[in-house]
């Protein structure tokens, strides 16, 4: 296995033009969705990309996949670029990169059944015979834990749960190595959320997969995830393994993100000091000059000369964790 | 690279053959046959479908059936009122005597002499100014109006649909260009558009016809279809682009899907059912359109049969001293009818499609 991480992106910049355009057809504002995120993910792993409502996980989820092309910055796939890849460049790693979406009502074209939804994917890259589709739709089903009978079936003809099922079945249609998730169980309900996470971490391990597992509830990266990701206003912040974020989070927006999360245990529950953040979340519009966090952060008058509303912090990697803030580590 | 367990795939022991005869019992419902079941329980809806079906196959067999000719003269000097079929049910004296016909119809005629000889119903919705039957022209009439519905109808699904897919999914500058186009064309006033046209053909006909095969009557079909396809367009295009951000697309376009595969699997069945819903509201539009050209005198040219141009021999016969209702009446009534039915079915279908995703809540 070379050293290489599988997924390896860096400085990842999206930008989307918005409002009316200019005189001379330029558009008049840049919305600055993803702003310079970095993370990694080994092969084999599950990494958990974790931020509030508009921080731009998704934007970064369909620029790995290739929907939008990315403003600047690099994400290689088992070290080979994909910025700047043509419609026809995408298409080998096509098979290797795969997407699982949130809305399992919106994600199944409703006039199309089961069969053709997974054998979709082959007939695309003329990889097998129709009856050896029709065997592997089936196998598909199988191995997502549905009745294999019912592929004549209509995506309408299936419960939430199920339909996500039918959507894990087509994104290993191709049998790829990295699955994006972009919170795949955050439409279902609860109690159907445990079953599809758990068939997630079993399919994972069957098929060797990684996953870059995009959510906004915690407990359910805790469970599933070996690394987190934490971002915030387009920036990763913090990145390291699961049990490092979730019980000693080094940077202070993790620190209060987790500090929002209610603990099981009812004396640690009162014991637990919450960090309530003033002000809101800028605007990607106009996001701050220095740290994105900095207006809001409790700590930064700690940092000497504002250098927090002044200066962008890198993403650091320090004692096996990165960081990108100016307080001093063991804070 | 960790190879994959080519074990990994399996039935969980079961039998693929028998599981894909099983799976033929699991047969699902298709979101068409929904609305085909739900089509037959609207009870207006589908007696206009009926009647429809009949209609179009009494136009489509005109030639068979044992009618006397729209277009044989008889000799009488006033409009014979309707005599019901108890009175006179036939008559002899048939004369094959028609325009320029189709081989097709050409042979139908064959069959009809050889089945009925001369025997032909007697006038049973009366005759007109010049003798001939009012139903036969009727029969013969409609013809004309499906042929200018089913060339209004292959231009909207042939160019309107994917046109209008195609801009809505590639969006941005293309999407623009190309609606543009769609609105240049709409800016021009039609109606002088089709007298310009029509006057020039006239004039040059002669040559036209020798020299390219082109007459009037081709000019006239082209150019309705070449307008017809334009609202089709942008209706499809609107619901393309409410498609395109859904997740199935972008789900095909992580696949690899092609913009042809994307546009004509996923986005044309999508947007299907509104065009159908469509089609069937425009085609009397289509039907009014063309009687209304063949009224002034600028689409079917006699000795050929349409509605409008029974509409002109009707006015024509309009006077305060005799009312002969019989060449008003009955062709109004069948356009009437034609058009009620399109507009009720038109209705149903929108009814059953109601393209509102299923199954959410
Ligand atoms: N196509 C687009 N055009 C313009 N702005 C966009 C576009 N897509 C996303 N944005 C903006 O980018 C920002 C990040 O959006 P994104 O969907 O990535 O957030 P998210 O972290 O996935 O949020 P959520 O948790 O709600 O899904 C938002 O402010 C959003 O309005
Ligand atoms: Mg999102």
């Amino acid at each position: 296995m070379s050293s290489a991480p599988l997924l390896d992106v860096r400085d990842l910049h999206k930008h989307f033009p918005v409002g009316e355009k200019g005189l001379f057809g330029a558009h008049k504002q840049l919305l600055k969705a993803v702003n310079g995120v970095s993370f990694s993910l080994e092969r084999g792993q599950c990494l958990g990309l974790v931020g509030e409502s508009g921080c731009g996980k998704s934007t970064v989820a369909r620029a790995v996949v290739g929907l939008h092309p990315a403003t600047s910055g690099s994400i290689r796939f088992d070290g080979n670029e994909l910025v700047g890849l043509s419609t026809r460049g995408w298409l080998p790693y096509r098979r290797k990169i795969q997407m699982i979406f949130q809305d399992p009502y919106a994600s199944l074209d409703p006039r199309q059944t089961v069969s053709s939804i997974l054998t979709e994917p082959s007939k695309i890259h003329g990889l097998s015979k129709p009856r050896e589709r029709k065997l592997h739709a089936m196998q598909l089903l199988e191995a997502v834990g549905l009745n294999p009978r019912h592929i004549n079936r209509y995506p309408h003809e299936f419960s939430g749960g199920q339909r996500q099922r039918i959507g894990i079945a087509r994104a290993l249609a191709l049998e790829p190595e990295l699955l994006i998730c972009d919170e795949p169980v955050s439409a279902l309900d609860v109690s159907i959320q445990a079953q599809i996470i758990n068939l997630m971490g079993e399919l994972k391990e069957r098929f060797n997969l990684s996953y870059l597992f995009i959510a906004h509830d915690l407990a359910v990266v805790r469970h599933i995830c070996d690394s987190v990701a934490v971002m915030y206003l387009g920036r990763v912040v913090e990145q390291a393994s699961r049990d490092e974020i979730f019980n000693d989070p080094r940077h202070p927006y993790t620190k209060s993100l987790l500090s929002a999360v209610p603990v099981p245990d009812p004396e640690l529950e009162r014991a637990r000091e919450r960090i309530v953040l003033e002000g809101d979340v800028p605007s990607p519009l106009d996001p701050p000059p220095g740290c994105s966090f900095a207006p809001r952060c409790p700590w930064r008058h700690e940092v000497p000369d504002d250098r927090c509303n002044r200066e962008i912090p890198e993403l650091v990697e320090r004692d096996g964790r990165k960081r990108s803030c100016f307080l001093p580590l063991a804070h | 690279m960790a190879g994959k367990n080519p074990k990994s795939w399996d039935l969980g022991g079961k039998n693929f053959e028998e599981l894909a005869s099983e799976a033929a019992k699991f047969k699902g419902e298709s979101l068409w046959q929904d609305a085909w079941r739900r089509l037959k329980a609207n009870r207006t809806a589908w007696w206009s479908l009926l009647f429809l079906g009949v209609f179009m196959t009494i136009a489509m067999i005109a030639p068979l059936m044992p009618i006397p000719s729209p277009v044989f003269l008889d000799l009488q000097l006033e409009p014979q009122p309707p005599i019901w079929p108890w009175t006179n049910f036939g008559t002899g004296g048939f004369e094959p005597q028609y325009w320029e016909l189709s081989a097709l119809d050409n042979f139908m005629v064959d069959t009809r002499v050889a089945i009925f000889g001369d025997w032909q119903t007697g006038p049973w919705l009366g005759t007109d100014g010049k003798g001939r039957d009012i139903l036969s022209r009727i029969i013969w009439g409609s013809r004309t109006s499906i042929l200018v519905s089913l060339a209004a109808a292959f231009c909207s699904l042939a160019i309107g649909v994917s046109y209008g897919a195609v801009a809505g999914y590639l969006g941005g500058r293309i999407d623009n260009l190309m609606m543009r186009v769609v609105d240049i064309l709409y800016s021009i006033p039609f109606i002088f558009l089709v007298i310009f046209l029509i006057t020039i053909v006239n004039e040059y006909r002669a040559e036209l016809e020798d020299n390219y095969g082109i007459d009037r009557e081709t000019v006239f079909y082209v150019v309705i279809g070449a307008v017809y396809w334009l609202t089709m367009a942008r209706v499809v295009r609107g619901q393309v682009l409410s498609l395109r951000n859904q997740e199935f697309i972008e789900a095909a376009r992580v696949l690899g899907a092609s913009t042809a595969r994307i546009v004509f699997v996923h986005l044309v069945p999508n947007v299907l059912s509104i065009v159908i819903v469509y089609l069937t509201l425009t085609i009397p539009a289509v039907m009014l359109f063309e009687a209304f050209l063949s009224f002034l005198g600028l689409g079917i040219e006699p000795p050929k049969v349409s509605w409008g141009i029974l509409a002109v021999d009707g006015s024509e016969m309009v006077n305060p001293v005799k009312l002969y209702w019989w060449l008003v009446l009955f062709p109004a009534g069948a356009m009437g009818t034609t058009l009620l039915a399109l507009n009720l079915l038109g209705d149903g279908l929108r009814d059953a499609l109601d393209p509102k995703m299923r199954g959410r809540d």
